[in-house]
């Protein structure tokens, strides 16, 4: 009885195991699904809004404009077609409201019914003009010709120069800005705080008395476990005023600022790791080092970092990994201006301060919503590669060990 | 004129006694075997002469250890420069995780000589020194772990030659090494004698009798014996060392 007992209790906990593992890995598997769907979807689709389009007069060589032209157009800064590889001629803007400004209202009709006669004669008129129109206002003789509007790809969303996702008539959806001003971010982060974060390492393996140690590593370790939002505080209220003061800005928000906040929120996993890799260098690798007269500081740089480098170099990695998925620090201490960043001083937006700032703003399924599931998708790539680098690393330092 | 020469020497690990009270006297180009069982004093010993006892916390010495007549634990002496003039090789061999050429120039390296010639000079001749350089010669740029066991141990002898020290210190040397390596080792002892002031610490009572030309014998941190290599094994004066050569106890 004992015995069937014990034998149903293995197999219960083994099942519950089984189970339990399995589900865990169906869910991640959907969880990256989802991710990769809903960012998908994005391509191939028009920036404009359903219903409307663009059109020209007939003798208007342009035949298709991208996003970013359009949007340029609309704001004034292209004002001659030759500019996007038409004729010799002035941008003339027509919006439906401008239809008021030719016709009057008689002439219009007052349930429109003239309209799309009078939009028709409009576009017809003048050479110059692109029309934002209505769909249902297009005269089945319409005299103007539409303009297609290229669909959104891969290299545009990849290399394109603007990130204005709610922008009107037409969103523009460039991910340069974004993807640099993470880089750009992380980079200078992991420069703060390779150094700095080395230098712990090294002295708490090497040079610290035990007693110092041990203060000093649970400390370290606390740092990770702080929330990143009050880092973000923190950020915003010494950081940012300080940098400001110091370099004298109009606004304290930079990627400078980002970069620092997120340098200090690499330093754990940095330290940490570094440390342990460094203790594993064999006693007898140091004793040989001093044997033959060299210093304390001879060994340290000549046998105990090259000995330990993979492993510094996957804490470096990871502190990157860390400082690229960072969201909530940056987002407060960044500025969040999605501009390609020029220098450290500048406000820069990453992708997950994007996510998170303008996620709440979209309509579920909408080209916005899209957009910014396409941005996790690419945030998903990046920190897998850094994983997949970590791993890489480590494996070829196994493999040096044994 | 001794080379080493310790003088009441004790040495305290926190508050085990380690050393009781050694004195021994070494002449130059001699070779020195210490044996006993484990956890005599021998290895604590050895690593008195180079001050690699100094890496482990809560270490006291009392005493005097004089090399060339001076007192190594004086105060002003400078260990790096100490341990340039006391070479060492450990129980096991460990190069560093470097090419052959690299792990034989480090000892150079570090102690600030950047002349390439002279650098290559000296692995050269450190490595037939060692009776490795026909071995090796075709692949200095390899790795040093490419090396079989008892060769790592040889490039360990040439790297502690190449900064041309005058006393060698062996904790174990050939404790890890097959017969061959072992007799290899024993071989290079020999001919090193010729310019180096050997002291060797062993497990193998036969290797002490082939290679040394006295012989300490230590017990529970005391020195019992010392004496030429060739008495102590033919005609102890101590019934414990005698019990001790005679594998009675070890």
């Amino acid at each position: 009885m004992k015995k069937i007992l014990s034998y149903l209790f293995n197999r219960f906990i083994t099942i519950l195991l089984y189970i339990s593992g399995s589900i865990t890995s169906i869910i991640v598997i959907l969880i990256v699904i989802f991710l990769f769907s809903e960012g998908s979807g994005l391509f191939g689709k028009k920036p404009t809004e359903e219903g409307s389009i663009m059109a020209v007069n007939k003798t208007n060589k342009v035949k298709h404009l991208n996003a970013e032209q359009i949007k340029l157009i609309f704001d004034g800064e292209i004002t001659n077609w030759k500019t996007v590889g038409g004729k010799n001629d002035s941008i003339i803007l027509f919006r439906m409201d401008n239809i008021t400004d030719y016709y009057t209202e008689e002439q219009i009709g007052e349930n429109f019914e003239n309209l799309p006669k009078c939009i028709s004669q409009v576009v017809d008129s003048m050479p110059g003009i692109i029309a934002l129109v209505n769909k249902k206002y297009i005269a089945k003789d319409f005299a103007g010709k539409e303009l297609k509007i290229d669909k959104i790809t891969v290299t545009d969303f990849l290399f394109g120069k603007l990130w204005f996702p709610t922008a009107q008539p037409v969103a523009v959806m460039g991910a340069l800005p974004l993807l640099l001003g993470t880089f750009w971010v992380s980079i200078f982060a992991i420069l703060f705080a390779l150094p700095l974060g080395l230098a712990t390492a090294i002295y708490m393996a090497e040079v610290a008395h035990p007693t110092v140690r041990n203060i000093l590593k649970p400390v370290i370790e606390l740092l990770a476990g702080i929330p990143s939002v009050v880092y973000g505080f923190f950020g915003l209220i010494v950081v940012v005023p300080l940098i400001q003061s110091v370099f004298n800005l109009p606004v304290g928000e930079t990627a400078f600022a980002g970069s620092i906040v997120l340098g200090i929120m690499a330093l754990p996993t940095i330290i940490t790791i570094s440390e342990d890799a460094i203790r594993t260098t064999p006693r007898s690798m140091k004793e040989a080092s001093l044997a033959l007269g060299a210093t304390q500081w001879q060994t340290i740089f000549r046998v105990i970092i090259p000995y330990s480098s993979s492993g510094i170099t996957a804490g470096a990695i990871l502190g990157i990994g860390r400082a690229i998925g960072e969201t909530m620090a940056v987002l407060m201490v960044t500025g969040n201006a999605a501009v390609i960043p020029h220098s450290l001083l500048q406000p820069v937006r990453t992708i997950p301060a994007t996510i998170a700032a303008e996620l709440g703003e979209t309509s579920q399924g909408g080209l916005h919503y899209q957009a910014l599931f396409t941005l996790g998708c690419i945030l998903f790539l990046i920190t897998l590669i850094v994983n997949l680098a970590v791993e890489f690393i480590s494996r070829k330092r196994k493999r040096v060990e044994a | 004129m001794y080379k080493i020469e310790s003088k009441n020497v004790n040495l305290f690990y926190g508050d085990h006694h380690a050393l009781k009270d050694i004195s021994l006297q070494m002449k130059a180009n001699t070779v020195t075997a210490l044996i006993g069982p484990s956890g005599c004093g021998k290895s604590t010993y050895l690593r008195l002469l180079n001050r690699m006892n100094d890496l482990i916390d809560n270490v006291r010495i009392e005493g005097e250890v004089l090399i060339d007549n001076k007192d190594i634990y004086a105060r002003g002496i400078k260990i790096d420069e100490l341990r340039k003039k006391v070479g060492m090789v450990f129980q096991k061999p460990n190069p560093f995780p470097k090419t052959i050429y690299e792990n034989v120039a480090y000892g150079l390296r570090v102690n600030g000589v950047s002349n390439k010639n002279y650098i290559e000079e000296r692995v050269t001749r450190s490595l037939q020194n060692a009776a490795l350089w026909e071995e090796v010669k075709d692949k200095l740029k390899k790795s040093a772990f490419e090396l079989s066991g008892g060769q790592q141990q040889r490039l360990c002898i040439a790297r502690a030659l190449a900064i041309e020290p005058s006393i060698l210190l062996m904790d174990e040397p050939a404790s890890a090494l097959d017969p061959l390596s072992t007799a290899k080792i024993e071989e290079l002892i020999y001919e090193l004698k010729d310019k180096y002031t050997i002291v060797i610490v062993t497990h193998n009572m036969q290797q002490a009798a082939r290679v040394s030309d006295r012989t300490a014998f230590f017990y529970l941190g005391e020195l019992i014996e010392f004496n030429d290599t060739k008495e102590i094994f033919t005609n102890p004066n101590n019934q414990r060392t005698q019990n001790y050569i005679t594998g009675r106890f070890g």
